[in-house]
């Protein structure tokens, strides 16, 4: 059944100063896959997300998105940053923050209006937010204000969501519920790819795992690749995770 | 008004760093064409205003110095160069020269109507951008990595936010002067941030407080001969700010410091009130009065709160004795649902 490539990368190479951090990433992610990235921290892996959407300029290399560069594919990709990159002093409000899910589609000059609104208090409703829908989002924990960022990937309606560390922070519910809307998405047919700390957790919630370190050590499905080998390659230690059947 | 996006930016300095920059274009416009034509020398201010700024731009994002490095480095060097510049032209047998020194400081009472008019035609010029474009700066302002995988050319929005600041910064130089137009450019954002937590509101008031400053300083000024309109109205602006970040409710001082005494003054009540409640639970009868005696084994008890809790009749005092009224007894029984609720 996975036989499209949602994202292919070739020979993908970003530095920020001279050293580059990521080396000749290749990288082939099949449709309808819910990935864990995962590497030790300074490993690139947000970088390697930057570098996939366009918010890097690689040295090298090359991205596609179903076959077609990145650029003519935007509106099939959404993207939650990691939540430390935003000022969440920021004078606005809960549901304002989920409604720029829907700039993107609307375009430059025009307004959002009832239907970019509806779709909103939708995708909060899903993230068990509704309720905070008028919160300033300073006032939100460190847990709802994730919420609030997967909702807004959530109303952009695409067909490849790209997460950093969704899962920083939260508590055991939320990292719950989280995951459910994950698979959820997977069951309709996209494609998620997460940067991931837990390897605990792993098998668990995901099928497909990528191990990242610099250079990319091993990419593939969870149940062939998921191994005490390849963590220590990437991680450095031996490691060792009681894999559960 | 266009200081809210500054703020917002965390990028305080830059007023700062684009009235000094502008400087020498002020001095250089005057040196070529000889005259002091108000637009003229406007335009090169903002010329040199803009080189500055995206001067500061690119040394940010190509070397690894810090922003306010950066900042300070292109504020010293064109203020410096625009320093010598004036002081050249000032040595120069030429009448004409007087009016540049306004440019350091300021002085409203010097305009004259065509100055009011192209004020006010870029001002509305602004607005405008503004209004048309605010869904763009809106996002961003607060996520620009976000913004550019929604699509958006991120750079020319950037530059639209820029060129206005430094448009609004040029005009107000003949009115507070290179010295205080960051003050000016800042001092109304600042205070509007603490009354408001929405985006359109704190442009809004930002835009109010600075008009009121403009208009109250130079009433001001005009009223007594020596003080010169531009430190005036920034004393007033000024004043906006302190008296926000005392006064605003939610954000500011004054009202944080009450809230805290009156909660933990709420406290104190409620667990007496709690402590009590407990007691009087074991009894048939909720106003068994019981011995004051018993309370002193509590800690937090006084006899202010005790007093308070008489006032508010939760609470009977008979020699020596207290029992608690049936409305004493509701509210603590409330008081104790809520609790467990909280902790659910
Ligand atoms: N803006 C930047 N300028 C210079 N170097 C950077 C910058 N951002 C990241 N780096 C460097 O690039 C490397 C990779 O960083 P990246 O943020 O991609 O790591 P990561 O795998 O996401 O780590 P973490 O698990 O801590 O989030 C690190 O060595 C980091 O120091
Ligand atoms: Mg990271």
């Amino acid at each position: 059944m996975k036989n499209k490539i949602a994202v292919q990368v070739d020979d993908l190479t970003v530095a920020y100063n001279y050293k580059p951090v990521l080396w000749d990433i290749d990288l082939e992610i099949p449709e309808g896959v819910l990935m864990a990235i995962v590497g030790p921290n300074g490993a690139g892996k947000s970088t390697l997300i930057k570098s996939i959407l366009g918010i890097l300029k690689p040295i090298a290399g090359s991205v596609a998105i179903y076959g077609k560069p990145y650029d003519k594919q935007r509106s099939l990709v959404a993207y939650v940053p990691q939540k430390g990159s935003v000022d969440w002093d920021f004078p606005t409000t809960a549901l304002d923050v989920v409604m720029m899910g829907t700039y993107g589609s609307l375009g430059w000059i025009k307004r959002p209006g009832q239907k970019e609104k509806k779709a909103a208090l939708e995708a909060l409703e899903k993230v068990g937010m509704l309720s905070f829908k008028n919160r300033q989002i300073s006032q939100l924990s460190g847990g709802q204000q994730q919420r609030i960022f997967l909702a807004r990937a959530l109303v952009q309606n695409a067909s490849i969501y790209f997460m950093d560390e969704p899962f920083q922070g939260v508590d055991a519910t939320t990292e719950i519920a989280i995951i459910n809307i994950l698979k959820e998405l997977r069951k309709a047919g996209k494609t998620v790819i997460v940067v991931h700390h837990d390897l605990q957790t792993v098998p668990e919630y995901f099928d497909w795992v990528t191990f990242l370190n610099v250079k990319k050590i091993a990419t593939g499905p969870v149940k062939d690749i998921f191994n005490d080998d390849n963590l220590t390659k990437t991680y450095g230690i031996n490691y060792k995770v009681v894999v559960s059947d | 008004m266009l200081g809210s996006f500054a703020v917002l930016r965390k990028q305080s300095l830059l007023g700062d760093a684009i009235s000094h920059a502008a400087l020498p274009g002020i001095a250089i416009a005057f040196l070529i064409t000889g005259a002091k034509d108000t637009n003229t020398l406007l335009l090169g201010a903002l010329i040199s205003g803009l080189v500055g700024t995206f001067w500061i731009q690119g040394i940010i994002s190509k070397t690894h110095l810090k922003s306010d490095t950066a900042l300070g480095l292109i504020l010293s060097l064109f203020f410096g160069f625009g320093m010598l510049l004036l002081t050249y032209i000032q040595k120069q047998p030429n009448a004409n020269q007087a009016g540049l020194d306004k440019y350091l400081f300021g002085q409203a009472a010097t305009l004259v109507e065509s100055d009011v008019w192209l004020m006010s035609i870029v001002t509305g010029i602004c607005l405008l951008v503004l209004l048309l474009f605010w869904k763009e700066f809106k996002i961003l302002l607060f996520d620009a990595d976000y913004t550019k995988t929604l699509g958006f050319n991120t750079k020319f929005i950037d530059i639209l936010i820029t060129t206005f600041i430094v448009l609004a910064i040029v005009l107000g130089l003949q009115t507070v002067g290179v010295v205080l137009m960051s003050a000016m450019l800042l001092a109304p954002a600042a205070a509007a941030r603490q009354w408001t937590n929405s985006l359109s509101m704190m442009v809004f008031l930002a835009a109010i407080f600075g008009a009121f400053s403009g208009v109250f300083g130079t009433a001001i000024s005009a009223s007594q001969n020596n003080l010169s309109t531009g430190p005036v109205i920034v004393i007033v602006a000024g004043i906006f700010v302190l008296i926000s970040f005392v006064f605003s409710p939610g954000r500011g001082l004054l009202f944080k410091q009450i809230r805290f005494i009156k909660n933990r003054r709420d406290l104190k009540l409620h667990k007496t009130l709690a402590f009590m409640y407990h007691i009087a639970k074991t009894h048939e009868d909720i106003s068994h009065p019981h011995t004051i005696k018993i309370l002193n084994n509590f800690q937090g008890y006084t006899k202010g709160t005790l007093q308070k809790l008489v006032d508010k009749r939760y609470v009977k005092l008979e020699s020596g004795n207290w029992s608690l009224t049936n409305e004493g007894y509701k509210t603590a029984a409330n008081l104790y649902n809520q609790q467990s609720e909280n902790n659910e």
